[in-house]
């Protein structure tokens, strides 16, 4: 029950935000949030991510990476700064893949057409082209429990893509899986990528899933998070599973695990 | 809001369906099937034997009349159709087609009791999923309903509704009602935060959420405690028969003239029936829980 109200907020400290943006699909500026309790999470947040951008942040643990995503979707509200996107446009993508038991994949896929009230005839389309893109098609009537978790992730992807977000936040969505099952999800995830071309904020504790991805990667330092660093990933479009055993791909890696230790510190 | 039925969807599936499936329940070495009977039908026959013993050993022979030996039990009780009153000396009657009667009464009764006490139960654990001041404001006097022993408050219900029907219904509710309200309350304020958070996004409502979420995901904790509860409701008709004489004779009152009379073969064939309506009514409600949700709730699975 605790889970059902965001948290009070002091709506002349931030703005409604709801309104179809003009600019980047999702932008924060100057943005800083406390919460009620005084647990200072973020510190003047300022970051824009366009459609076709990829951005990864990394950062030590209760940086408040994840409060920032929960700003940008509405869950939390910022107490500083400006936060804008189109909320109506947004895939959130949780570290768990919350899938309902109950429903088969299908039809949890189906769920989040079915609350913005997207007719029958209309969703079905939608749904087999989401669970296509995920490979899911031919389980489409398993339930979760007979599901792998690499699966689960999956079915949990193609609910997020049934309405076409422009905007994809994922919550370290990947963290709970084995090595191969991750790497094999990042391929998949880059090719979703190119093919929707949406703007993605990803979150990740693993340097060489981030780098993989990103078009470019943030480093946050320990809270209250601030962003301490900023790198470009050259690497084109498509990226092959070896480029992660490349020496530029090593050198950058390094780059940013240097500057997280020093944000542990 | 959509055109999707949450408890259509759930309850047309069979667990059959599942051929394909990556997961497949662990089947047991052959006899194992039989072997689980083992158990119970050991300490039955304890029971029985020991039943046997109290009858030629435990009673002098004035009174043996008290423990009459199963065999006779089954006998006048169940394999006799109708036992005329008056027949061999007996006052009351009895058979097994009496026996049925006061049953059926009884069945009427516990039946309609637990669908009101399912009603109320579901209504109420509803409105204190969504607010705490509701739970705040009833918890207490269910507790208090449930800890209270229901014969003090027997001759309080007669004195007030009756000594009819109605009272009869009454006491069930009293009785089925708490373990139906605990376990769906539980269910439904149990479901975790990112599946609200998921629905917040969304723009779900509260009841949108109850419909689509919180109702579907305590099946498993509502049908634990209609299983509690219909069990519950067949003591009520028993307990409340015995109490309130008018209108149709119940089992309970049959146990009661039974007793009375010195009819106990015929008494405690009453006593298995209703103990048998309470088993049946138990295990009916965990077949029908088992197949609305052994197909997705993981540990109803085994």
């Amino acid at each position: 029950m605790s889970g059902d109200q965001p948290l009070p907020v002091d709506a002349s400290a931030a703005p409604d935000t709801g309104a179809a943006p003009v600019g980047h699909a999702l932008e924060f500026s100057n943005l800083s949030m406390v919460f009620p309790d005084g647990t200072h999470a973020l510190d003047d947040i300022s970051l824009s991510v366009d459609r076709g951008e990829f951005v990864t942040l990394v950062g030590p643990s209760g940086c408040g990476k994840s409060t920032l995503l929960r700003i940008a979707s509405g869950l939390e509200h910022h107490t500083a700064g400006e936060c804008r996107v189109d909320r109506d446009s947004i895939g959130y993508v949780f570290q768990d893949a919350t899938l309902f038991p109950w429903r088969t994949v299908r039809r949890n896929v189906e769920l989040i057409a079915e609350l913005h009230g997207v007719d029958a005839k209309s969703m079905a389309p939608k749904v087999d082209e989401s669970l296509e893109l995920v490979g899911l098609k031919e389980h489409e009537t398993k339930y979760p429990k007979q599901l792998s978790g690499g699966m689960k992730m999956r079915a949990s992807l193609a609910r997020s893509l049934v309405l076409q977000p422009d905007v994809f936040l994922f919550d370290e969505p990947f963290g709970a899986l084995d090595e191969i099952s991750r790497e094999r999800l990042n391929d998949e995830l880059l090719a979703l990528f190119k093919a929707k071309d949406f703007a993605g904020l990803f979150i990740t504790h693993s340097i060489a899933e981030a780098v993989f991805l990103s078009t470019r990667v943030l480093v946050m330092s320990a809270r209250p998070g601030r962003i301490i660093a900023d790198y470009d990933v050259p690497f084109a479009y498509p990226r092959e599973h070896d480029i992660r055993y490349d020496a530029a791909f090593a050198e950058l890696s390094g780059k940013i695990s240097h500057d997280l230790r020093g944000a542990h510190e | 809001m959509s055109v999707f039925d949450e408890s259509g969807a759930v309850a047309h599936v069979s667990p059959g369906r599942s051929t394909d499936v990556a997961v497949v329940p662990p089947v047991g070495p052959p006899g194992e099937g039989m072997r689980r009977f083992v158990g119970p039908g050991v300490v039955f026959a304890l029971f029985v034997g020991f039943w046997y013993f109290t009858h030629h050993v435990l009673m002098s022979d004035a009174r043996k009349f008290l423990v009459p030996p199963p065999h006779h039990v089954l006998n006048d009780a169940f394999f006799t159709w109708d036992i005329p009153r008056g027949t061999g000396g007996s006052r009351t009657g009895g058979g097994l087609s009496r026996n049925l009667e006061g049953l059926w009464s009884s069945t009427q009764v516990a039946a309609l009791g637990l669908l009101i006490a399912i009603l109320i139960g579901l209504a109420l654990a509803t409105a204190m999923s969504q607010a705490k001041w509701v739970e705040n404001a009833f918890y207490p006097f269910l507790v208090a309903l449930q800890a209270m022993p229901i014969l003090a408050f027997v001759p309080l219900i007669g004195a007030l509704f009756g000594f009819d029907f109605w009272s009869r219904v009454l006491v069930c509710i009293m009785i089925a009602l708490f373990p139906i309200v605990a376990n769906t309350l539980f269910g439904l304020i149990s479901v975790e935060r990112g599946y609200h958070e998921l629905m917040n996004l969304h723009g779900a409502s509260r009841w949108t959420k109850l419909r689509k979420l919180q109702y579907p995901a305590a099946m498993p904790s509502i049908f634990t405690g209609l299983q509690i509860s219909a069990g519950l409701s067949v003591v009520g008709a028993v307990v409340g028969d015995f109490f309130f004489r008018q209108g149709e004779p119940g089992i309970g009152r049959l146990i009661n003239t039974y007793q009375n009379s010195n009819e106990t073969e015929q008494m405690y064939g009453a006593v298995i029936m209703s103990a048998l309506l309470g088993i049946a009514v138990f295990l009916g409600f965990g077949i029908l829980g088992r197949r609305v949700v052994s197909h997705w709730h993981e540990t109803r699975n085994a």
